[in-house]
């Protein structure tokens, strides 16, 4: 492995602008994050434990408040004499399986908050049931809040390095943390020893070795081994410091050696080393310091492999991300042109592939994928990278091989034997060469029915038996006619051909169908989502599609109203009820936006998966999927579909939020507006009659010129008119807010109408001055119950904008009628009238019809009637009369009046 | 004639002090209702007129108070729309009321008639308002020197009225004064003869001008017309 850098000159000097952005970016966005700081050794022993103790010896004389979280000295004197004088948190008790064991105790450093935690051993993996199942999960949740960490790690921890380091030492270590982690160290402190050395600590016991691994270890502390890690661990530490350095270079654009805009891509296949070769093509990206990808052709043939297979190439994607490369699925008919087609347009530079594991004959009669690709790559570099391994094992598994189950190769061979038996039923009128047609006939149907496998055992069968029963010499495999041959070849080559046309056509078809069923699930969720109106309809059209596609209990979260942290079950199901736990999962896939719970890597002893609904505005709520039985487990697919369903989900859940958001700045502004236009009013029309009011006083104080008696008497009542009138206005607005307020209380009682109407011209008092008013009150009107005093208001409303809206000459009518159970009093005038389009909108607040003459009064009055009227139990409505005028009536609920003896 | 006049808002009380003064009536003044309570007691006043919404002490309780040891009429100052405090009051020993704002003629008409209820030891024996004559000796009523036949409920309701000339009565002080008890279902009663009064005697009983409705709280027997 080369670790050199490979510079290609000729490039641009200058940095990108928009990188030394994102880089800015990510430092601030780095700021309140936590440093980490890894003390790195190449083997257990060099003393990293024991430095990272030291180092927080020394930061504690500094005044950092330091605390030690978790530091694992087996047992060592001299590291646990460093552990005196700082504070040890204590460790989390867990049992796994009956064996009591310690974890670090994330919560507890949460709620210490020391500045600064010792967290030895980043590679661990935690006992089953833990916050996390790794502990480097753990750190990162810890530095996410800001604290800072100093860890240790071995080099042979580092996921891209595991296939290496199995090289050299013959261990392969499962403990592995990937190299993003890398990418988030503050700090790298090399802890280094001679290995000599290291080998007499190892001699003196002052080396931790698990008793089972003895003889492992042995092996693994050889001086070669030891070097070679050595070595691989310091071109590790020099690399960051260079790539610190380049990165500095950048930022004060000091011109260096950039290197070539190259980018990479690597096919990824079932190929069992298909992990190897994308660490490969990490370190070589990383050397060369480009962008890379994987991609992974999904042709027809996928859906013919296993489900181990299917299984390795997700976990290399997965192991493409975490690496850093973009991971991709593509669908295609073939692997060359699908991968060439991407890249060309994505400008790849390289692709790289594994070296082909079919054996020679297989290549010239399937063709290969790499001699393919090489061909059609015009100017696209291509890398075949040899993974050493064991091919013997995967020869076997490799894709075409069918697994199906022995039956239908039973049935192969009975149908060989019905074609025979049909043959021979027909020997001795049709000549052998047509007997072919037959057994042709029957590869065509195994191939259909069958599958490529039992097909071609059917071709090859055919013509044993053809050459055995048909051919003379009968009975016998020996042929006596060579023109046979021929046909014998005919036969194979045709039967083969046809087994592998239908075998591809029916796989086509089948991954078609598979794809046009998730298309139309997807289009159908799109489609109910787009018809849902309101957020209840949006959450049960996504409740259940996943019920139906996928089988699974589905429940919506959102967030409470209360605050965006805490989640409320939108829906409940009966099958999944969420306690406490399965909610603080629920609570961290909301914070994080990332999925957790059940097969993922955060909480997976949660009885359910938790998938965050993210649009771009961030996370709307949590969609929480179970099972409904416990085996059963969603392929890699059915996991995708299922994210692709809560991005849908996501957006069409924050539109209907939007939507009532919308609606309700709506009405906030309605109201605004009408708020607004109440003040105007109520301010114009109570100072309006101050005017006059203190016009007429002042003019009175002055004494004036020549202050004529009848004057002086005219401005007197019109001051004392515009008191009146303030006075009422001031009345409509108590009534108003009270009827706003819903303390409008009506206590009824027998009262007597045409008394209401007596009182209310009274209270008018001199409005009424020189008008005429007529009253017609039925003969033998019952007493109503009414409250007494508010009908009075009503009636006093009605009569004073019948005057308003008549002129001085014309009457105004008072009429009381009893119609069906109700008593109904009419107020009419014979003024202007009201536009019909009105009739209806003069009873709302502030209505005044357009009118050209500008006529005072707030508009109140019929709003306020109304509502009393309502209160009431009656209602009160608005007509034309024949004849014009207007005339407004209300009724009143009439009940059963005792008999009154007179 | 003295008058203590009882109100927290000093306009009020300045407006008032200018009316009653012009008619040559000693005006006392109180802001509250414990000083009101001293200076009946100390000044004598002839006549109170006490406003409902004092500070230290709600207006009903300063009549209960006053009327425990004194008979002084008592005129209350309301806001509308306050019926039940009014009612309060009023069965509480307050004479009469007033709602804000009134004009200085309604003030004095309330005046003095709360007056002459006073002054007057025994019921005059014929009360005269406008055209309606009211004969209690003889128990007769007459319009314009027309006899009017009234049934012996409506007559004691106009009785009740005529004596009490000019000063409110609210509902329970009609129904105690004629049935002796109160109850829904007289006050149903006592509508439904009212009604039939004014038939009666009321040129337009649409738009009465002897008997006065006072929305929520009773009625009254116009002195004026």
């Amino acid at each position: 492995m080369d670790y050199n850098n490979i510079v290609k000159s000729g490039s641009d000097s200058r940095p990108d602008p928009d990188d030394l952005l994102s880089r800015v970016q990510h430092e601030e966005q780095q700021a309140p994050r936590g440093r980490l700081k890894i003390f790195l050794g190449y083997a257990a022993g060099v003393g990293k434990t024991y430095a990272m103790l030291e180092a927080a010896h020394q930061r504690k004389r500094e005044g950092v408040d330091v605390v030690v979280g978790y530091v694992e000295t087996h047992g060592r004197v001299e590291t646990e004499a460093r552990l005196v004088g700082l504070e040890v948190l204590p460790r989390k008790q867990e049992t796994y399986r009956g064996i009591a064991m310690t974890e670090l105790d994330v919560d507890a450093v949460l709620k210490r908050r020391p500045q600064l935690v010792l967290v030895d051993e980043l590679a661990h993996t935690n006992t089953p049931g833990s916050r996390h199942p790794k502990r480097y999960q753990d750190v990162e949740e810890l530095l996410a809040v800001g604290i800072d960490i100093y860890t240790t790690l071995n080099i042979q921890h580092l996921e891209s390095l595991n296939d290496v380091i199995a090289q050299i030492t013959g261990v392969t270590v499962r403990e592995t943390i990937p190299d993003s982690v890398l990418d988030q160290v503050t700090e790298i402190e090399l802890t280094d020893l001679p290995p000599d050395e290291l080998l007499v600590r190892l001699e003196e016991g002052k080396v931790y070795v698990p008793e089972q691994a003895a003889q492992a270890i042995h092996n693994f502390f050889r001086k070669g081994n030891l070097t070679a890690l050595r070595e691989l661990t310091m071109r590790l530490a020099a690399k960051r410091v260079d790539d610190q350095m380049r990165d500095y270079m950048k930022t004060k654009a000091i011109p260096g050696p950039w290197p070539a805009a190259e980018r990479l891509l690597v096919g990824i296949s079932p190929h069992p080393l298909a992990e190897r070769l994308v660490r490969s093509t990490y370190r070589l990206a990383d050397d060369l310091n480009t962008e890379w990808l994987a991609v992974y052709v999904e042709t027809p043939a996928h859906s013919r492999l296993t489900p181990e297979q299917r299984d390795r190439i997700s976990r290399t994607l997965l192991l493409a991300d975490e690496l850093g490369g973009r991971s991709l699925t593509l669908p295609g008919r073939s692997v060359p042109e699908a991968l060439l087609q991407y890249a060309r347009e994505h400008n790849v530079t390289k692709i790289i592939l594994g070296k082909p594991l079919r054996s020679r004959w297989k290549e010239l009669l399937f063709g290969s994928v790499v001699d393919e690709l090489i061909r059609m790559s015009g100017n696209i570099d291509i890398n075949i990278i040899s993974v050493p391994g064991d091919l013997e094992q995967e020869r076997r598994n490799v894709a075409w091989q069918p697994h199906h189950p022995w039956g239908r190769y039973l049935w192969a061979i009975f149908l060989v034997l019905v074609a025979t038996g049909i043959g021979a039923l027909f020997q001795h009128n049709v000549s052998p060469t047509n007997l072919v047609m037959v057994y042709l006939l029957t590869v065509v149907v195994a191939a259909v029915y069958l599958g490529r496998g039992p097909s071609i055992l059917v071709s090859f069968l055919s013509v044993l038996a053809f050459d055995f029963i048909f051919v003379p010499p009968y009975y016998t495999f020996a042929v006596s006619d060579t023109e046979y041959i021929l046909t014998f070849i005919g036969l194979l080559g045709v039967g083969l051909v046809i087994s592998e046309l239908t075998a591809r056509v029916r796989d086509q078809a089948e991954a078609a169908r598979r794809r046009e069923a998730e298309t139309s699930i997807l289009y159908t969720l799109s489609r109910d989502l787009s018809v849902a109106e309101g957020l209840d309809a949006i959450i049960s059209a996504v409740t259940g599609s996943v019920s139906q596609t996928f089988g699974r209990e589905a429940v919506v979260l959102l967030p409470n109203s209360k605050g965006k942290d805490t989640l409320k079950e939108y829906t409940k199901s009966a099958d999944f009820s969420l306690d406490e736990n399965e909610m603080a999962v629920a609570a961290w896939s909301l914070k994080h936006g990332q999925i957790a719970g059940r097969g993922t890597d955060t909480l997976p002893a949660s009885i359910g998966r938790y998938i965050p609904l993210i649009t771009p505005r961030g996370a709307v709520g949590v969609l929480a999927v179970k099972p409904k039985d416990e085996g059963n487990q969603m392929t890699l697919d059915q996991r995708r579909l299922l994210e692709t369903f809560s991005r849908q989900a996501a957006l069409a859940i924050e539109r209907a939020q939007l939507a009532e958001q919308a609606k309700e700045a709506e009405l906030l502004h309605a109201t605004e507006k009408l708020q607004s236009a109440l003040l105007n009013s109520i301010s114009h029309d109570l100072r309006t009659p101050l005017v006059s009011i203190t016009g007429a006083l002042s003019s009175l104080s002055d004494g004036g010129v020549a202050m004529d008696p009848q004057i002086h008497q005219d401005l007197v009542d019109t001051a004392r008119d515009e008191a009146d009138r303030m006075n009422r206005l001031v009345g409509n607005l108590l009534n108003m807010t009270r009827l706003e307020a819903g303390a409008m209380r009506v206590t009824k009682q027998p009262g007597d109408v045409q008394d209401a109407i007596g009182t209310a011209l009274e209270n008018l008092g001199d409005t009424l001055r020189d008008r005429k008013v007529a009253i017609d009150i039925e003969e033998n009107s019952p007493l109503v119950p009414m409250d007494f005093v508010l009908i009075v208001q009503v009636l006093v409303n009605l009569i004073d904008n019948a005057l308003k809206y008549s002129n001085l000459e014309s009457p105004v009518e008072i009429q009381t009628r009893q119609v069906g159970k109700d008593l109904h009093v009419s107020v009419k005038d014979r003024g202007i009238g009201i536009p019909v389009e009105d009739l209806d909108h003069i009873f709302e607040k502030f209505y005044r019809v357009e009118r050209p003459e500008k006529i005072g009064g707030t508009g109140l009055g019929l709003s306020i009637s109304r509502g009393i009227i309502e209160a009431h139990g009656g209602l009160i409505w608005a007509e034309n009369r024949p004849g014009g005028g207007a005339s407004i009536t209300f009724s009143l609920p009439m009940q059963e009046i005792p008999k009154v003896v007179k | 004639m003295r008058i203590l006049v009882v109100d927290d808002e000093k306009a009020i009380r300045r407006y008032l002090r200018v009316a009653l003064s012009a008619q040559d009536i000693t005006v006392v003044e109180a802001s509250n209702g414990e000083e009101a309570i001293r200076a009946v007691a100390v000044d004598r006043p002839d006549m109170v007129i006490l406003d409902l919404g004092l500070p230290d002490m709600e207006g009903t309780e300063v009549t209960r108070r006053i009327r425990e040891w004194s008979a002084v009429p008592i005129i209350i100052l309301s806001v509308r729309e306050q019926e039940s405090d009014k009612i309060a009051a009023l069965d509480s020993g307050a004479d009469d009321y007033l709602t804000k704002p009134f004009g200085t003629g309604e003030l004095m008409a309330r005046i003095r008639a709360a007056l002459r209820r006073s002054i007057q030891k025994e019921n005059e024996p014929v009360i005269v308002v406008g055209e309606l004559k009211i004969d209690l000796e003889r128990r007769q009523v007459m319009i314009a020197d027309r006899e009017i036949l009234l049934t012996p409920t409506e007559y004691d309701i106009l009785r009740l009225l005529a004596q009490n000339i000019g000063k409110v009565l609210t509902h329970r002080q009609l129904l105690q004064g004629i049935w002796g008890h109160t109850s829904e279902e007289d006050l149903h009663l006592l509508r439904v003869n009212l009604s039939n009064l004014r038939h009666k005697i009321e040129p337009d009983p649409s738009r009465p001008r002897y008997i006065r409705t006072e929305p929520g709280v009773g009625y009254r027997l116009r002195s004026d017309t």
